[in-house]
């Protein structure tokens, strides 16, 4: 089948009219061409945005206590509560597949008074009372010593975990920070560790100024009793906390006293939900790109199985010779799908590697100029590469196909008349 | 080696019914070289072609070497046209792109003879025409008479039971014409069966056989002391 005699005749066709094979190759490179670069656009948006997300167990969603809006079960509206360790316990106890629920209390916030000093340095930072499996669920990177761990929060123990930003605030430049003592609100704790968290543009900042403290610590410390201020829960893969976010929320109203029909009284913020979200609308983008590279792709199909058409019709004589010669009709039919396939896989083939270049190109421009907002990385993965060339094949074939039947339909007693 | 029996062939244009070949009947033996004569519009070529597989009668029986030839598929005439015949055409009909030894070896590479065996062979029958030089040649650069011997060594390059010519001297002058006949009989002198579709006399009784067809019948199948063309060359 793909014997040298075939390619040979298949390139001396094809080269026969170098300009006119070169026009038509023109049509299938351009849609291939637009297809990759559609798509790597969209890769690279969608790398930028869900960077944004960064490493974050997408799969999570945070929950926090508001003041009631109805009246229940003889308890006021406007009601001001807090979750309890309790509403935790329940919260494992009857929701299956969650895979880590951290509760967490919270000092200072947003322009906070200044609330946790070392020796003659003060600063204002978030302090946060944590359990260890909050790192999957907001991610860090600890740059020194450790983070949280279980036995801090069964002996209460005094230790904090910094940011860099805190780090650069309270402490000279190439101080030792582990092991030395900050005081948090009167309290001393003892710093284990350091971390750096990826810069989220908007609240990179923020993000480097928090104050890490065991949860147990914390709510001794602060007086917290058994409240809970904020929850993060994961649900496990497979799994979708969007699913489960009903019951976990009604079994927090259930303990709370909180009226069924209240929504406003336990706030929540799915991030499986708004991930989902972006998620469909880059499913959306690489549909469109899709059907817009395979339309220009479509017209460059067209004008392969013209010029095939016009090449089968230049050859009719030909073709008359050789079926009097006694040469097979699908061996001739063959040999031409072949040709359109040439053509399309060769064309398209060299629209992919342009646009690999051209990708290329635009990776070394972003590398050199810096990151740009939202747009990293535009890339086609291997899959795409191998749908495209199934994509033209099945058009060469498709392609090729009426010119192959219009060759073998001229009987050859016609094919062969002197006029 | 032959034998035709009450062949029909009329083709229709538009209303009009051309009735062609209106009951041929006979019969070539092996070794024979048969000119087919008759004027321009006759059939001859409607009766060659459908000897040769390129057309099909409408009715008749048509048996070449015993096996009877009907019911033709597009696949099973190319298999037939391949294994049992060899066509010399008056316009040559050689490919252009393709060198002389490449046309001559063609029906050999629709018979998927491998590339070495089949080099040779197509160079064997150039030679055997006297065009071993002209072998990488294309045809553009060959002369009429050049062209036709090539087209006569692609013809007998599959080693055919039976070779069609259609007016084989219809495109040159008569010295090459001569040639080319003279070419014909040596290989009917090896035992080839052959048919010559001629409206030239002097062609003709260059044959050892004249069928003359007049208005779609033979009107006349003449035995004929065969003129050498050798003689004129
Ligand atoms: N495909 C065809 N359709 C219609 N008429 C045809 C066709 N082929 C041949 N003819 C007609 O049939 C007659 C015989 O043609 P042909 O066999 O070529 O004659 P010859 O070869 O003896 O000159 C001519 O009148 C020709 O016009
Ligand atoms: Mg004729």
């Amino acid at each position: 089948m793909f014997n040298r005699d075939r390619w040979k005749e298949i390139l001396e066709v094809l080269s026969s009219n170098w300009f006119r094979t070169l026009l038509t190759a023109f049509g299938v490179f351009w849609g291939i061409l637009i297809l990759i670069i559609l798509l790597a656009a969209g890769k690279g948006l969608e790398n930028g945005i869900k960077s944004d997300f960064g490493d974050i167990a997408t799969n999570t969603m945070f929950m926090w206590s508001r003041n009631t809006t109805k009246a229940y079960k003889g308890l006021p509206n406007n009601r001001s509560y807090s979750f309890k360790l309790e509403d935790v316990t329940a919260i494992k106890d009857h929701v299956p597949h969650l895979r880590f629920i951290s509760p967490r209390n919270q000092l200072g916030g947003f322009r906070g008074a200044n609330n946790v000093v070392r020796g003659i340095k003060t600063g204002a930072f978030n302090v946060y009372g944590d359990y260890p499996e909050i790192i999957n669920q907001d991610p860090m990177t600890i740059t020194s010593g450790r983070f949280i761990n279980h036995s801090d929060i069964a002996d209460k123990r005094k230790v904090a975990i910094i940011g860099e930003g805190v780090r650069t605030s309270l402490y000279d430049v190439g101080e030792d920070v582990m092991g030395s003592y900050i005081k948090i609100q009167g309290v001393n704790f003892m710093v284990v560790g350091t971390y750096k968290k990826k810069a989220n543009d908007g609240d990179g900042e923020e993000g480097q100024n928090q104050i890490f403290i065991p949860f147990t610590t914390f709510s001794q410390a602060f007086n917290r009793g058994n409240d809970v201020g904020w929850m993060a829960i994961t649900a496990m893969d497979g799994h979708s906390i969007s699913d489960l976010k009903e019951r976990i929320i009604a079994i927090v109203k259930e303990n709370r006293k909180i009226h069924p029909d209240d929504t406003r009284a336990v706030g929540y913020f799915d991030l499986y939900e708004q991930y989902n979200r972006v998620e469909s609308l880059f499913a959306a983008m690489k549909l469109i790109a899709y059907f817009v590279g395979i339309l220009v792709l479509l017209s460059g199909i067209i004008g392969v199985s013209n010029i095939m058409l016009i090449v089968v019709k230049e050859r009719t004589k030909e073709i008359g010779i050789r079926r009097a010669l006694g040469e097979d009709p699908w061996s001739i039919r063959k040999q031409i799908l072949m040709e359109s396939i040439f053509l399309t896989l060769f064309s398209g083939m060299a629209g992919i590697v342009f646009g690999a270049l051209f990708i290329y190109g635009v990776n070394t421009l972003l590398e050199l100029n810096g990151p740009v907002d939202m747009f990293i990385n535009p890339s086609v993965s291997l899959g795409v590469v191998t749908g495209a060339m199934v994509i033209l094949i099945v058009s060469g074939l498709l392609a090729g196909f009426i010119p192959a039947q219009s060759a073998i339909r001229v009987r050859p007693i016609e094919a062969l008349r002197n006029d | 080696m032959i034998e035709i029996k009450d062949l029909h062939k009329s083709y229709t244009m538009g209303s009009n019914v051309l009735h062609v070949l209106k009951g041929i009947n006979f019969k070539a033996e092996d070794g024979e070289l048969v000119a087919i004569m008759g004027s321009s519009g006759s059939g001859k070529s409607t009766l060659l072609n459908i000897l040769g597989m390129l057309d099909e009668a409408d009715s008749g029986e048509y048996t070449l070497d015993g096996v009877p030839i009907r019911d033709l598929t597009e696949t099973k005439a190319a298999k037939y046209r391949n294994k049992f015949l060899g066509f010399v055409f008056q316009s040559f009909n050689l490919i252009n792109y393709k060198n002389a030894l490449e046309n001559v070896a063609l029906p050999l590479y629709y018979q998927r003879m491998p590339r070495k065996e089949r080099h040779d062979k197509a160079m064997k029958y150039l030679e055997q025409v006297g065009l071993k030089e002209w072998a990488h040649h294309l045809p553009s650069e060959l002369s009429g008479g050049q062209k036709q011997r090539v087209a006569i060594a692609r013809a007998m390059a599959a080693e055919p039971k039976l070779l069609l010519a259609d007016e084989p001297t219809g495109a040159l002058d008569s010295t090459t014409s001569y040639e080319v006949m003279d070419l014909i009989q040596k290989i009917n002198d090896a035992g080839n069966t052959i048919l010559v579709v001629t409206h030239e006399e002097d062609i003709a009784h260059m044959c050892k056989r004249i069928i003359h067809l007049r208005d779609g019948v033979i009107v006349k199948d003449e035995k004929v002391e065969q003129v050498r063309a050798s003689a004129y060359v």
